[in-house]
């Protein structure tokens, strides 16, 4: 077997695999490791494909031999390989962090099977990445849901039951929405197949059914996405789920629903129907502005630091929807490039807090008096990820709003240059809440901290190097993302 | 119209009854409009399986719904600008039933032209899901295998526990048991066929699950869990899920292993309509294996906290 | 251009919009899912109405028949049901843990004791999420 050629596959079966396995295997360490391992291979497959990928360009791969449209495709282009990449790379850095997390928040017994929901977690996401099927998008969207609603549930907190129903509840109208939009879609085409779909929709673009199917499509990403004001669902399923899924979600999911909204209106419409027929654009820029803007907001307010973060996440999927909102190539860039800062940020920052969870138990403001002497590791952390979040150079965050104001300058929009400066200035504010607290504020004597095992440190201090790594060396994130940028709206997939 | 009463209706059990009767219903439409695949899994799972599970769980909870509270305005907004936006794209939509619209033009002429010669079976809805489609059916295998892993997590399956006094069985009714009896095994049988005979009629795995599925229920709310959890035992269902996927997936790591795409089934014999037929008759039985033991544990799941509770 | 062939679509529209009401408007949550149900089950009928073919057959090969019903749709919505199950399943095992955990299944009483439960563990200003019922 050649093993290059079936990259693209390997990518999404092998942690796909791993979720029977972790079951019939029972056993909780072991379990772990299958999970770990094939983590691990699978982002090496990513790797590889990135580089296969800005080599030969796009990768189409026919399951069961049949082609499209007839058979399933999978297609990795540049921005699916590097979407892909950040996927399997959270996957492998936050199961490393998993594991004493694990021990601590997980039922023995359930250990496994928890590990396995992770894996289809996992692996739907990369699937919904990888495919080119409309339809395949759904399937594999609600692998990884069902088995997210399962992980959010096994928070401590009661209240991780009512926050994984929410979920369950608007995660499943999104999907069915989108199932609509595809069955709109397919209605007027007679395909699933999405560049087939491409191919075939300016002919029937005028119709009010195509307009619809559109727009049922936007609003079931949107839930998904937890664009404003969809966001109901999530600051209370980051909120109150296990630390290391957190982690992962917050790193990855939301990701990946930007990458389906980007497929959507610039693959499958097209940037003319898009963004010039329909008024997306502003519609876009309006929404990621009060969102970025009114969570930002909230999250001053919060006092629970997981939240907080979670509403910060609201926040940032702002930004990100607001660069697709200028409709130019420098801010779809800027979201693209975004996709990846944020996942560095936010995975370091939940890693952190999942650390601070393992050691006190608790993520509360208070709980943070004086832990900058007590878990001095963990805390520079979190520092270090709040300084990116907050945009100072030279770490990731900084270059992803450098692109940000650019593309709103190129646009003459410059009072939402301000309004995006002004959100980071809200950024300053709730960071430095946790600095005060956790540096000035007076430790509780009564009780012994220990700074965090080396198995979370490690994933934690990995991400935060790369949160510096790459705002000093951009070539790379850069390079992908304006690539995968004239791609997109260059027309050649 | 069922859909207004289940609005305003507030008995629970009734509402769910009232589902069950809108699900058959519904199956019987998709079979006026040749569905007849559709219409047999929607009978079994909406009308049958769903049913029974809600059932199950209000017993868990309580049956009687409390009066609203808050206002019912913005809900009916949102719902009528999305059915506005719906009854509008409909408009530019092709008419129902037109042989000329592009849903029968594109893609599906070469499923009904070459489906039974390219995959040998007659049953095109057969092929297509299990051979040109057979991915999203590998996905939706892990769909049912996730959702009985999220309920595992969720409810767990306890240890074995002492004999229980057999509250859901219907002890003395003797004529029902003997009846019980009887349909089992045609029960069995009838699983057995659909499941092998998927390819020429409507079926196949999925159904056959259910059906199985149902065979075992049946069998303990007449005679309680102990018999069938002779046969069954509760802690092997999730293996046996598992090694559902695990057969669906091998099918497609054989053909990664013949350098082959993935479930090309091609390549599991010389010939290649024979590798097909073989490659779907072991994939169905992968999701036969998968739904049936996810709907018993399900079930079995439940049932356990029953009794606890 | 209204046509009768567009009454049949239009009659799914009025079901799903019927289940979609039922799931945000009402604070049950196991009729919540019935809700959920019923909408996912009334798109299924907008699929299965795309794929017929008036005079077709239903798309098993058999001498003498020239016309099948399209099989795509069916497939399409036989993986869609199963998918609905599963969400249900999942949904209803929530349910059960909820009832345990807070002893109702109703969602305003669930959101008065999530309330509760904010203020105990966290400093009494944060009712960030008092929005959720819109």
């Amino acid at each position: 077997m050649n093993l290059t050629e079936h990259l693209p596959i390997l990518v999404v079966i092998i942690p796909l695999m791993t979720a029977p396995l972790c079951v019939l295997l029972d056993h909780p360490r072991l379990a772990w490791f299958a999970a770990l391992a094939s983590s691990w291979v699978s982002f090496a497959a990513a790797i590889s494909l990135v580089m296969q990928v800005s080599a030969q360009g796009p990768i189409s791969y026919w399951l069961g031999g049949w082609e499209p449209p007839w058979g399933i495709e999978y297609r990795i282009d540049v921005l699916a390989s590097y979407v892909l990449l950040i996927v399997t790379a959270m996957a492998a850095l936050v199961l490393i962090f998993a594991k004493e997390s694990v021990q601590k928040e997980i039922p023995e017994q359930r250990i496994a099977y928890f590990y396995a929901a992770f894996m289809l977690a996992f692996a739907g996401l990369a699937g919904i990445v990888a495919t080119g099927d409309a339809f395949n998008v759904f399937v594999f969207l609600e692998i990884s849901s069902l088995a997210t609603y399962a992980l959010i549930s096994m928070g401590k907190d009661r209240r991780a039951l009512n926050a994984s129903f929410t979920y369950l509840v608007m995660g499943t109208i999104g999907a069915t929405f989108i199932l609509i939009g595809i069955g709109s879609l397919y209605m007027m085409t007679g395909t699933l197949n999405m560049l087939d779909l491409a191919e075939r929709l300016p002919e029937v673009a005028d119709t009010r059914t195509v307009r619809a199917g559109f727009a049922f499509l936007t609003v079931g990403i949107g839930l998904k996405l937890a664009l404003f004001p969809l966001h109901l669902w999530l600051p209370n399923a980051y909120a109150y789920a296990p630390s290391m899924v957190s982690a992962f979600l917050a790193a990855t999911a939301t990701k990946v629903a930007i990458y389906l909204l980007l497929r959507a209106i610039l693959v499958i419409f097209g940037i003319d129907f898009s963004l010039g027929l329909m008024p997306l654009d502003n519609l876009l820029l309006v929404l990621g502005l009060i969102g970025m803007l009114s969570a930002s907001l909230v999250a001053v307010y919060q006092r629970d630091i997981k939240r907080l973060f979670a509403y910060s996440s609201v926040a940032q999927i702002g930004y990100m929807v607001l660069g697709v909102g200028l409709a130019n190539a420098t801010g779809i860039t800027s979201t693209i490039l975004h996709l990846f800062n944020h996942a560095l940020m936010k995975g370091a920052l939940f890693i952190a807090l999942g650390a601070v969870a393992y050691r006190i138990g608790s993520t509360t403001l208070k709980d943070f008096s004086g832990l900058g002497r007590q878990m001095p590791f963990t805390m520079a952390g979190i520092v270090a990820g709040g300084l990116s979040l907050i945009g100072i150079p030279p770490s990731v965050g900084f270059i992803s709003k450098w692109y940000l104001v650019l593309a709103t300058l190129e646009q003459n929009l410059w009072p939402v240059a301000l309004l995006v400066l002004f959100g980071s200035f809200l950024a300053v504010i709730y960071v430095w809440k946790l600095v005060e607290a956790a540096y000035f504020g007076e430790p509780d004597d009564t009780r012994t901290i220990r700074e965090a095992p080396l198995s979370m440190l490690a994933p934690l201090w990995i991400l935060v190097i790369a949160n510096f790594y790459f705002g000093i060396h951009t070539d790379l994130t850069v390079g992908l993302a304006t690539q995968a940028t004239s791609a997109l709206t260059g027309g050649g997939g | 119209m069922i859909a207004i009463a289940i609005i305003r209706l507030r008995d629970l059990f009734a509402i769910v009854i009232l589902f069950g009767i809108y699900s058959f219903l519904t199956a019987v439409l998709f079979m006026d409009l040749d569905a007849v695949d559709v219409a047999f899994t929607e009978a079994a799972v909406g009308a049958g399986v769903t049913t029974v599970l809600m059932l199950s769980s209000l017993y868990l909870t309580s049956r009687w719904e409390a009066a609203p509270r808050h206002s019912s305005f913005l809900p009916l907004l949102v719902v009528i600008i999305t059915g506005a936006v719906l009854v509008y794209s409909t408009l530019d939509a092709p008419l129902y039933g037109d042989p000329s619209a592009p849903v029968h033009q594109h893609v599906a002429p070469r499923y009904i032209q070459k489906g039974p010669t390219e995959v040998g079976m007659p049953n095109m809805v057969t092929a297509v899901l299990a051979s040109y489609r057979g991915y999203d059916t590998f996905g939706e295998t892990f769909v049912i295998f996730t959702a009985g892993l999220g309920v595992m997590l969720l409810l767990g399956v306890q240890k074995p526990h002492k004999p229980r006094p057999e509250l859901n069985t219907i002890e003395d009714e003797i004529v029902l048991k003997v009846v019980v009896k009887l349909l089992i095994p045609l029960i069995l049988l009838y699983g057995l066929y659909v499941q092998f005979h998927g390819d020429f009629g409507a079926g196949g795995g999925f159904q056959a699950g259910v059906i199985f599925a149902t065979g075992f229920i049946l069998y303990d709310l007449a005679f309680g869990e102990k018999e069938v959890r002779k046969v069954v035992p509760a802690h092997w269902l999730p293996r046996l899920a598992a090694l559902g996927v695990l057969i669906y997936g091998g099918v497609g790591v054989i053909s990664l292993l013949n350098n082959k795409p993935f479930l090309d089934y091609s390549a599991l014999a010389h010939d290649p309509v024979h590798g097909q037929h073989l490659g779907v008759l072991l994939v169905e039985l992968g999701v036969g294996i998968t739904v049936f033991s996810v709907i018993l544990l399900i079930f079995y799941v439940l049932a356990n906290r029953r009794r606890q509770s | 251009m209204i046509d009768p062939g567009l009454y049949n679509y239009w009659i799914v529209v009025f079901l799903m919009m019927a289940g979609f009401y039922v799931v945000i408007s009402q604070g049950n949550l196991v009729k919540k899912l019935v809700g959920l149900s019923l909408f996912q089950t009334s798109v299924f009928i907008f699929y299965i109405s795309m794929g017929k073919i008036s005079g077709g057959e239903a798309p098993i090969l058999v001498e003498g028949i020239t016309v099948y019903s399209n099989p795509l749709p069916h497939v399409l919505i036989l993986t869609a049901i199963v998918v609905g199950v599963a969400t249900i399943s999942v949904g209803l095992a929530l349910v059960v843990r909820i009832h345990e955990a807070y002893g109702t299944i109703e969602e305003d009483e669930i959101h008065e004791q999530d309330l509760i439960d904010d203020e105990t563990t966290e400093d009494p200003s944060s009712f960030s999420n008092g929005e959720k019922n819109g």
